[in-house]
């Protein structure tokens, strides 16, 4: 095994645990919704949320990260150029983790001053470490890029999917820089920090999600480079033809001019087709192969991937992304229930199916099967599916009574908060987010132990025969 | 896609500066503001009306934007986007604050609760103590605001409800408060 794979699994179990992280973190949040005088003054749902949504952010770079830190070697064929700097900032970048949690956790904010915007919490949404942490972010970012360029100079050899890959990371970096400015004016703060937040999800992970997808499926189904890679080219150029202007779709109110209710509306309202391609390539390519698989875990959650981004990202975000319904869902629960079907679906599940199928090959074992991974597999999407549910109910409850009758003042909102079918989607939130936490504790088990057994089997099976 | 969002960016970024098209300058918060159709664009806009002066005082421009300038690192510093939307942007926990300023439940209900003469002291006085003051059972946690900071964020939310968003939120108001 390379160190770069050495490496790579270290970041796995980082951002599993941070998955964990997250979860607790967010069962937290959706508590205050139910019972509002939790830990009021001590610590509030703002932290909680923080904590919440950081973590998300940071545990799925890690998967990623992780997983090109995986395939990079096998692709090329040699060990990663510059790994002892990249190995040595993985431990930073996990102190500085653990630091910024400590200080959300304690201290949570500072007053109007530069120190708390470099030292406590910035308070732009997702992007809330504080400014040390953040440069810390970009160092890890930057040795990576330099990891993967230089690994692929010095081996002379390209192949498309490294193209893409490199060519989508250089973007996905200078985005970040947007983690670091205090702007004055909201409008033009917000325009700003949707280029980072949508060019993100709705881009260059949308493309690194696809080389990542790539690899997979041609490790797990021995689907052929050439096969792969023409998918790949189509939907990178879709996702790029309709999600560069699909940004749009966030600039319909912050004081932006009208002609971005047409533009947004219209390039948006296309985004789904490429996560539609996706899909049909996915089954197209189980299909050939009867699917037929040694490793089943891996290959369901990349089924799950493929549907779960067409579906939460592609149909969920449709939904809303016509100005004549955002008026009305914009910054509801609606959203939010966007927002976790979303990221579950393209992001999470490639996660932990790459996790899989990387446990496959570490763990040399043929028959890579266990119950616990269906009871994960069930729990955490079953889970998922029944929060965004609880949310879309109470999202279009506020749609109507908070926005379309009640024209979004206090009262509206209170009106909204205390109706019934939102109060109903907040309590199934609650009781679907614990069967997800759940599954994220049967996940942990399964991912310790699955194929160990059958390895051992098969070992002393070959030493008898 | 890239060289026509270029294009648009420069377009849209100045439509939005403070005394752009759409966004009007910080010294706008001197001004009475109110909210009303449109009937050309179909939907409401901001009126700049008569002057009202903000605190029992008139800013000029430099001084208003300093103003604006510690009203938003209150708001960054105390992850107030964390709880609320600003132009629908940010968490749900809270309402949106969009039209705050417009907001009757300042008249209606924090007026007589705080016991202030204007709307913009029972603002301070709400953001200062929001656990004195609670309408409901959800209630916004004390972040330690000073009087300055408070009085800042005040501003930054008038200034705020002038800009003028497409339409967004729509027919706010609606629902009166029964009074
Ligand atoms: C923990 C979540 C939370 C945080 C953080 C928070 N708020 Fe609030 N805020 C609320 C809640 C809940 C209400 C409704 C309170 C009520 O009706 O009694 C509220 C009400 C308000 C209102 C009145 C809204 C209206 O239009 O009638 C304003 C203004 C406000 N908050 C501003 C702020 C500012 C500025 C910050 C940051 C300095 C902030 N809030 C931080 C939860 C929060
Ligand atoms: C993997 C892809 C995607 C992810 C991870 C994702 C995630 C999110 C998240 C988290 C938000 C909330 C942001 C915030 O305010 O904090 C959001 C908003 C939004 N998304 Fe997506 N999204 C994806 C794809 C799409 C697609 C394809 C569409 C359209 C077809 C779409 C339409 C929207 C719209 C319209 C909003 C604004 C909601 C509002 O007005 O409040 N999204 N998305
Ligand atoms: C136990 C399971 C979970 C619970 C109970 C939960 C709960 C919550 C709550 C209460 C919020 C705050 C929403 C608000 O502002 O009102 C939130 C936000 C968010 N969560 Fe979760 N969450 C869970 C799992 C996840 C998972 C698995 C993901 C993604 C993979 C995720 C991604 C997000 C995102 C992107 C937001 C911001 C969305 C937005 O504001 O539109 N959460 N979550
Ligand atoms: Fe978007």
């Amino acid at each position: 095994m390379y160190r770069s794979q050495r490496l790579a699994l270290r970041y796995f179990a980082a951002a599993i645990t941070l998955f964990g992280v997250m979860t607790a973190a967010g069962l937290l949040s959706a508590l205050y919704y139910v019972d509002s005088s939790l830990l009021y003054n001590v610590f509030d749902f703002q932290m909680a949320k923080i904590l919440h949504i950081n973590t998300l952010v940071i545990w799925l770079l890690m998967g990623f990260i992780g997983a090109v830190y995986w395939f990079l070697p096998r692709e090329l064929g040699r060990e990663v150029v510059g790994i002892w700097l990249a190995e040595v900032l993985f431990w930073i970048f996990c102190a500085a983790v653990a630091v910024v949690a400590v200080v959300f956790i304690f201290v949570q904010y500072g007053s109007s001053d530069q120190f708390s915007m470099w030292f406590i919490n910035q308070g732009r949404k997702y992007v809330e470490a504080p400014r040390w942490a953040a440069v810390g972010i970009v160092a890890v970012v930057l040795t990576f890029v330099y990891n993967v360029t230089a690994t692929a100079w010095r081996a002379r050899r390209m192949t498309g999917i490294l193209w893409v890959l490199i060519l989508d990371l250089v973007p996905l970096s200078v985005l970040y820089l947007d983690a670091f400015p205090q702007i004055t004016n909201m409008s033009h703060d917000l325009y700003w920090w949707w280029w980072l937040v949508h060019m993100w999800v709705e881009g260059t992970w949308e493309v690194l999600i696809g080389c990542l997808m790539a690899w997979s499926l041609m490790e797990l189904m021995g689907t052929s480079r050439r096969i792969v890679e023409a998918w790949l080219y189509i939907e990178v150029m879709m996702v790029l033809g309709t999600g560069i202007l699909g940004l749009g779709h966030h600039y319909f109110w912050i004081g932006t001019p009208q002609y971005w209710l047409g533009i947004g509306g219209f390039f948006s309202a296309l985004e789904p087709l490429p996560l539609l391609g996706m899909v049909v390539h996915a089954v197209y390519d189980a299909g050939t192969h009867h699917m037929k698989t040694t490793n089943r875990p891996a290959f369901y959650w990349v089924l799950a991937e493929a549907f779960g981004n067409f579906i939460g990202a592609g149909v969920w975000g449709f939904m809303m992304t016509l100005p004549q319904i955002n008026l009305y869902s914009h910054g509801t629960q609606w959203t939010v229930s966007h927002g976790h079907f979303a990221f579950w679906g393209a992001y999470g599940c490639g996660v932990i199916a790459i996790i899989y199928l990387v446990l496959q090959q570490t763990r040399k074992a043929q028959n890579f099967d266990s119950r616990a991974w269906k009871w994960s597999f069930a729990l955490l999407n079953l889970g998922l599916v029944g929060m965004v549910g609880g949310l879309l109910v109470a999202g279009i409850t506020q749609a109507i009574y908070e926005r379309a009758q009640g024209g979004s003042t206090l009262q509206a909102f209170v009106v909204a908060s205390e109706n019934q079918w939102f109060q109903s989607g907040m309590y199934a939130r609650v009781i679907f987010g614990l069967l997800f936490a759940i599954g994220y504790l049967v996940l942990v088990y399964d991912l310790l132990v699955i194929g160990k057994r059958a390895a051992v089997a098969q070992r002393t099976q070959e030493a008898s025969a | 896609m890239l060289v026509v969002l270029t294009f648009l960016t420069v377009d849209s970024l100045n439509v939005t500066r403070a005394g752009g098209i759409q966004v009007p300058n910080y010294d706008v918060i001197n001004q009475e503001i109110g909210y009303a159709n449109d009937w050309s664009r179909g939907f409401e806009v901001p009126v700049i009306g008569a002057s009202e002066p903000l605190f029992g005082r008139t800013y000029s421009l430099p001084e208003a934007t300093e103003l604006m300038k510690l009203g938003k690192a209150v708001i960054q510093s105390r992850a107030c986007m964390d709880c609320h939307t600003f132009f629908g942007n940010g968490a749900y926990y809270g309402p949106d604050l969009t039209k705050s300023w417009l907001d009757p439940a300042w008249s209606q209900i924090w007026m007589p609760m705080t016991g202030a003469a204007t709307r913009g002291d029972a603002m301070v006085e709400f953001l200062m103590h929001p656990e004195q003051y609670p309408t409901w059972t959800r209630q916004m946690p004390n972040l330690h605001l000073t009087r300055a900071e408070a009085q800042a964020v005040v501003a930054y939310l008038k200034w705020m409800s002038a800009v003028d968003t497409n339409g967004f939120p729509a027919h706010f108001g609606r629902i009166q408060t029964q009074n």
